[in-house]
């Protein structure tokens, strides 16, 4: 107890952190918690659990052991000060966003965007009658020129879903301090491993660890990582600092301080929403955890030398990687992303939407689904899929090209990977020949 | 992490401290100052209720001001006004308390250092319910970072 105690790098956090060994058995894995309800040691306990006085397990809704090692993991990971832990990305993102937001209020959120969240948020708009004010995160003014006296919060990607656009997220952060808002970062495609945002003057982490967290592509799961800096009490935020109506009159700022958005984020927001994470997810994300770094340094390597190659190859028009020596993102990347720019990234094929889809028929490897971050390599063709209905007129308002196609690259053998795309790319070839 | 935060001196404190006098101590449940007290009791830490304007609260007898605690202090646990800080200081002095801990947003860099001066130990912005449950309690349970890493049943 007189050793200083000491600070663990973040490899060793990614495989110990948020877990002890089972204090009662020995077990070494974290024990699936899978349990509704907690049994009250008596009535003093129950009260103060309820009150909050007393940290305790009251509900798996509200709270669950096996879930919250996955929540420390991650806090501690991302360097925040706690986490709360929902049952997809955007379940997190949508808690958050009720949290922070009342009606009149406004976010400016980069148009550059997952599009799942960006309906969402305009969803979000109607329904809350809050005001959504997009912004050009390429644009160094951007931020500035967005916010007004309203804007209760700025959200954007760490790496844009799929455009590739980094963030800067000291000039977000910075624009963000100034008018008193906290900045919130979707860090799903850096992962902890290759960018801490909290680091770079964020408030705010949501993720979807569906996807590089969990890692192998079997859960749906989400989070919410605080980095307990944000001044709660500056005037802007009643429903974080002023008497809570649906707790008695507690003052959550006050009373937990650093962590009192996410106790509020917890027993308020999460206990009312109900979208809540199982045990048995919770448990499959700590294993995924364990190997994040490892699995983050091969996923980088393989996406470089993929878009390293499709760079070079006849029927491809653009390689959009913002780690490649001639991206305009290359000095971002360099700032923020040193061990490397995640792994999906898209390109266009010249001969456009038709060439797109023979592209995907002619692959045999690679996986065409609607998910990234998995350790398989995966495809989609946002033209004949996700953004099907529109002409080619709305998918380039959208940033998408006819012949775009996103990739996430997995853990296989670069070979393998260059070896059937050369397939797609023949087919996609002969589609152009022939049309 | 300023150096009133030392990780080290806040595990030392909430290791060895038994009896805690909290100033501005509220009767109030609802106050961050009660939810400390009613928590360390608890946690079977013995609690002293300084407050002019209180006299019993958790079931404890209240005393106006440091000087008229007729036991020794191991902590004084500050729940007031910047302002009020350095007097406080003084008196947890002359008390001969072991440690000042000024909570969350009790920020006194000049009391902090006439109490440190009078060679107690300083813990500024920081609350004294966070760092036991970090260390010895539950606060794990609620996903917050507890900075504990424990591979093996030694440890913690």
């Amino acid at each position: 107890m007189d050793e200083a105690p000491r600070e663990f790098g973040f490899n060793t956090r990614s495989v110990h952190a948020g877990q002890r060994p089972d204090p009662y058995t020995g077990a070494s894995a974290t024990p699936i918690y899978q349990t509704a309800g907690f049994v009250f040691e008596d009535t003093e306990s129950a009260s103060a659990y309820f009150n909050l006085q007393e940290y305790g397990n009251v509900y798996s809704r509200i709270m669950n052991p096996t879930v919250a090692a996955f929540e420390e993991r991650l806090a501690s990971l991302e360097g925040g000060v706690g986490s709360v832990a929902f049952a997809s990305g955007l379940a997190a993102q949508a808690a958050l966003f009720f949290a922070l937001l009342e009606p009149g209020d406004r976010i400016a959120v980069a148009k550059a965007l997952y599009g799942g969240s960006t309906a969402q948020l305009n969803h979000l708009a109607r329904k809350l009658q809050i005001t959504v004010d997009w912004v050009d995160m390429d644009d160094p003014d951007g931020w500035r020129r967005a916010v007004t006296a309203e804007t209760k919060a700025l959200f954007a990607e760490t790496i844009a879903n799929p455009g590739g656009n980094v963030l800067d997220i000291s000039v977000a952060a910075a624009v963000a301090h100034e008018v008193g808002a906290p900045l919130v970062v979707d860090n799903t495609f850096a992962t902890p491993y290759l960018c801490r945002p909290l680091e770079w003057g964020a408030d705010l982490i949501v993720h979807s660890a569906t996807k590089f967290i969990a890692g192998n592509g079997t859960t749906i799961a989400g989070a919410v990582v605080d980095s307990g800096t944000f001044d709660w009490s500056n005037g802007r935020f009643p429903s974080i600092a002023d008497p809570s109506s649906a707790y008695h009159g507690l003052r959550f700022h006050e009373t937990f301080g650093v962590y009192g958005l996410l106790m509020k984020l917890r027993s308020e927001t999460l206990r009312d929403f109900g979208a809540v994470l199982a045990p048995f997810n919770a448990f499959l994300l700590l294993l995924g955890l364990e190997s994040l770094a490892v699995r983050m340094d091969r996923h980088v390597a393989n996406a470089l030398a993929v878009a390293e190659w499709l760079g070079g190859q006849a029927g491809v028009s653009a390689v959009r990687h913002p780690a490649l020596p001639d991206s305009p993102y290359r000095p971002l990347v360099d700032r923020y992303l040193p061990a490397g720019a995640g792994s999906v990234f898209s390109f266009d094929l010249e001969s456009g939407r038709e060439g797109g889809r023979r592209f995907i028929e002619a692959l045999s490897l690679w996986s065409h689904l609607a998910n990234v971050g998995d350790t398989k390599s995966l495809v989609i063709h946002p033209a004949s899929t996700t953004h099907r209905q529109l002409s080619d007129e709305e998918l380039a308002a959208s940033g998408v090209a006819p012949g775009t196609v996103r990739l996430s690259v997995g853990l296989e053998d670069v070979d393998d990977l260059v070896w059937d795309l050369e397939r797609g790319l023949r087919a996609a070839r002969d589609s152009a020949v022939t049309a | 992490m300023n150096e009133f935060q030392d990780r080290r001196t806040i595990q030392q404190i909430v290791h060895n401290a038994r009896t805690v006098a909290i100033v501005g101590l509220s009767a109030s449940e609802l106050r961050a100052s009660h939810f400390v007290g009613y928590y360390l009791q608890r946690h079977g830490y013995r609690v002293i209720p300084v407050n002019p304007n209180e006299e019993r609260v958790l079931g404890e007898q209240v005393y106006p001001s440091l000087h008229d605690v007729p036991e020794h202090i191991d902590v004084v646990d500050v729940f007031r006004d910047p302002s009020a800080v350095p007097d406080i200081a003084r008196e947890a002095v002359d008390a001969g308390a072991g440690a000042l801990w000024l909570q969350f947003g009790v920020i006194s860099p000049d009391g902090a250092r006439i109490a440190q001066e009078g060679g107690l130990s300083v813990v500024m912005d920081r609350c004294l319910k966070v760092e036991h449950a970090r260390l010895l309690g539950r606060m794990h349970w609620m996903g917050f970072d507890t900075g504990v890493i424990a591979g093996s049943r030694n440890s913690g």
